[in-house]
């Protein structure tokens, strides 16, 4: 399995070059000079000369790519050409708004969207199927913007003054301050290190972070602004979610050795979980690991919607301002993102199937 | 005499029941989803041609000095109790004080547009892509599937952000941008089908006739990938109004005054809490014009695919 590991990784290699020459160039088609978006239209000459030089921008376009190839193998994702800023400290910042983001709408569709689908299999054809499958087909055809600006309305504003209420933006509220835990825990890093970015990055997940320093007030904060965000960016994947357990459940739950456990006695709620839902299991996996793809969309608009300083705000805000290192950063991280989604999903097969044997 | 009569009763029957398209076209109307999906489609295509007639006002132009509205007005409904003396405008009144409901009325006529012409776009190059990659296989095959694995390891809102950002904002490139990002699926449907069918004796008899490449594709091998496109091509009209939609939300797609349901959405968001009307109305335009693509598609589908014959 390692072996099976290593290789779907190495397989890997070749799509992300793919991923990353095209992004390298599309950005580079995008009309508009970075000189003249950056500094402004009156920049001289002479001043968007050295601009140019200063960000390797006066050289070939293949050269730019390969200086830029060897440079992400050193880890180094180049500067920020809008914030002025190394792109690696940008991604520390804002990758994690967008995981807790997207783990928690996965885990909402999941939790949600299996046991509803499961439901409407068992209940076939009962009121329970046809609401469910209802709606299942209404929350696919939802654009997750819009039910965001409802959700924000409804809970933000007409529940106001209820237990109900939920902050429509931002992730903490003004004046909760999330501690990094390596400060509370008295560790101490040179500023510059690997070690010093990872636990940066560890402690900019602020559920995480909150949970090691036992910090209660921002934990409860961090939650309550990310339920909204979440139920948006879920709803897709929930209701395909949901379809998906119950065709995979009808298939299963029609088969012989379904019968057969059922007439030698065994509990209706065995058969469903140990029998039917184990087998039923391998293509609702695989649909959960497309839905990360997803999830990386949505977020573009879930973020903006509610104020959220993520990946895919960010990317959208670079795309327009032409800053070509952030838009290849995050793209690859992106790809990366779901090129590994997909290998978590492919190796659980071997737990979900015996009988399956990666080669 | 009589054993003849029979026979020929029951091979009429037979003949009756096995036609393909017949029988394709029972099952379709034997799908409640794909009925309501159908009937809905219809009623929008309706609103869509007859958006003139219908709309009580012009979709552009502000009713300043026409009416005495002011913007953002909620809506007024003569039936629900508002005063007679007041115009009606069934959605309210937007932020440039043009009638809501006639814009909505009139957005239907891009989002149809914009649901048609991507797919015939996607599906013609993807065919074109999908039948040159499967039949001919090898290099070609390995270079096309290649850069469509490319296009679809990247979530297909952002590559058409991408896109259009090359291509500078507006319908037509937003337009364009889509039906790039949709290539791929409709490449895989038709490869798989002229996989299917590449090895099968009458392909080869055909060749053994001296037909030429060009002929067997079009003829002997495409028609099989039919059904399976068309089934995908409808969801993915579905899927296309939203990322449109989603892209003139951004502010890449039809820029104002186009009353096109995501731009409607994406100038007023910033009032969802002062003027609600004005981002639940073209929002749930949109839910509804997908749901029927969306169910006419899964109705199709579940029509179509024969390992379902025996279900339901």
């Amino acid at each position: 399995m390692i072996a099976y590991t290593i290789r779907r990784l190495l397989l890997a290699i070749p799509v992300m070059v793919g991923i990353l020459v095209v992004t390298f160039t599309l950005s580079r088609l995008i009309p508009g000079d970075p000189c003249k978006a950056m500094l402004g239209e009156k920049a001289t000459a002479e001043v968007c000369d050295r601009f140019r030089t200063q960000y390797g921008l006066d050289k070939p376009i293949p050269v730019q790519l390969g200086i830029y190839m060897g440079n992400i193998l050193k880890g180094d994702f180049g500067m920020s050409i809008r914030f002025s800023r190394p792109v690696t400290i940008i991604l520390i910042e804002r990758l994690p708004t967008t995981i807790e983001l997207g783990l928690t709408s996965l885990m909402i569709a999941v939790l949600v969207g299996i046991p509803a689908g499961i439901l409407s299999a068992v209940k076939r054809n009962s009121i329970i199927d046809v609401i469910t499958m209802v709606g299942a087909n209404i929350g696919v055809s939802m654009p997750v913007y819009w039910l965001g600006l409802i959700l924000a309305y409804v809970f933000a504003l007409l529940l106001k003054d209820t237990p109900f209420w939920l902050p429509p933006t931002g992730r903490l509220s003004a004046g909760v301050v999330s501690v990094p835990f390596y400060q509370v825990l008295g560790w101490d890093f040179p500023k510059e290190s690997l070690r010093f970015h990872i636990v940066e990055f560890i402690s900019n997940l602020y559920i995480l972070n909150s949970l090691i320093t036992r910090d209660w007030t921002v934990l409860k904060d961090a939650v309550q602004h990310l339920i909204l965000p979440s139920i948006a960016l879920s709803t897709i994947p929930l209701a395909i979610i949901a379809r998906m357990t119950r065709s995979s459940m009808l298939e299963v739950l029609k088969q012989d050795y379904i019968r057969a456990a059922r007439a030698k006695g065994l509990l209706r709620r065995t058969v469903i979980f140990k029998h039917a839902f184990r087998n039923a299991l391998l293509p609702i996996v695989t649909i959960i690991g497309i839905q990360v793809g997803t999830l990386f969309a949505g977020a573009v608009l879930t973020e903006t919607i509610f104020g959220l300083a993520g990946v895919g705000r960010i990317l959208f805000e670079a795309i327009t301002a032409r800053d070509f290192p952030i838009i290849q950063a995050f793209t690859v991280v992106i790809a990366a993102g779901y090129v590994i989604a997909n290998l978590i999903v492919d190796l659980s097969y071997v737990f979900i199937d015996p009988r399956i044997r990666l080669e | 005499m009589v054993t003849d009569l029979k026979v020929n009763s029951i091979k009429q029957k037979d003949y009756r029941s096995n036609s393909l398209w017949r029988l394709t076209l029972r099952r379709i109307f034997r799908q409640r989803s794909a009925i309501f999906g159908m009937t809905l489609l219809g009623f929008l295509i309706l609103i869509a041609i007859f958006a003139e007639v219908i709309a009580p006002y012009d979709p552009i132009q502000p009713l300043i000095g026409i009416e005495n509205v002011s913007k953002r007005e909620g809506p007024c409904i003569h039936l629900f109790g508002c005063p007679k003396d007041r115009p009606q405008h069934l959605m309210g009144v937007d932020g440039n004080v043009r009638d809501q409901f006639s814009r909505v009325l009139y957005g239907s006529r891009y989002s149809l547009y914009v649901g048609f012409t991507t797919v015939s776009f996607a599906i013609l190059v993807g065919t074109i892509l999908g039948a040159v990659s499967g039949y001919f296989g090898g290099w070609w095959d390995n270079i096309i599937m290649r850069l469509m694995d490319v296009l679809m390891a990247f979530p297909s809102l952002l590559l058409a952000i991408t896109i259009v950002s090359v291509l500078g904002p507006g319908l037509e490139n937003a337009l364009l941008a889509i039906a790039i990002v949709a290539i791929p699926v409709y490449a895989r449907v038709v490869r798989a089908s002229v996989l299917s069918v590449k090895e099968q004796a009458y392909v080869s008899a055909s060749l053994a006739l001296g037909g030429s490449h060009f002929h067997i594709l079009l003829r002997r091998i495409l028609p099989n990938a039919i059904p399976p496109l068309i089934v995908q091509g409808t969801l993915g009209i579905g899927t296309a109004i939203l990322d449109a939609a989603a892209l003139s939300f951004l502010g890449l797609g039809a820029q104002p005054p186009t009353p096109e349901w995501g731009t409607m959405l994406g100038t007023e968001r910033n009032q969802v809490f002062t003027a609600p009307h004005l981002v639940f109305f073209p929002g749930a335009a949109i839910m509804i014009t997908v749901l029927a693509f969306n169910l006419l598609g899964d109705g199709l589908r579940d029509a179509i695919d024969p390992r379902l014959t025996h279900q339901k």
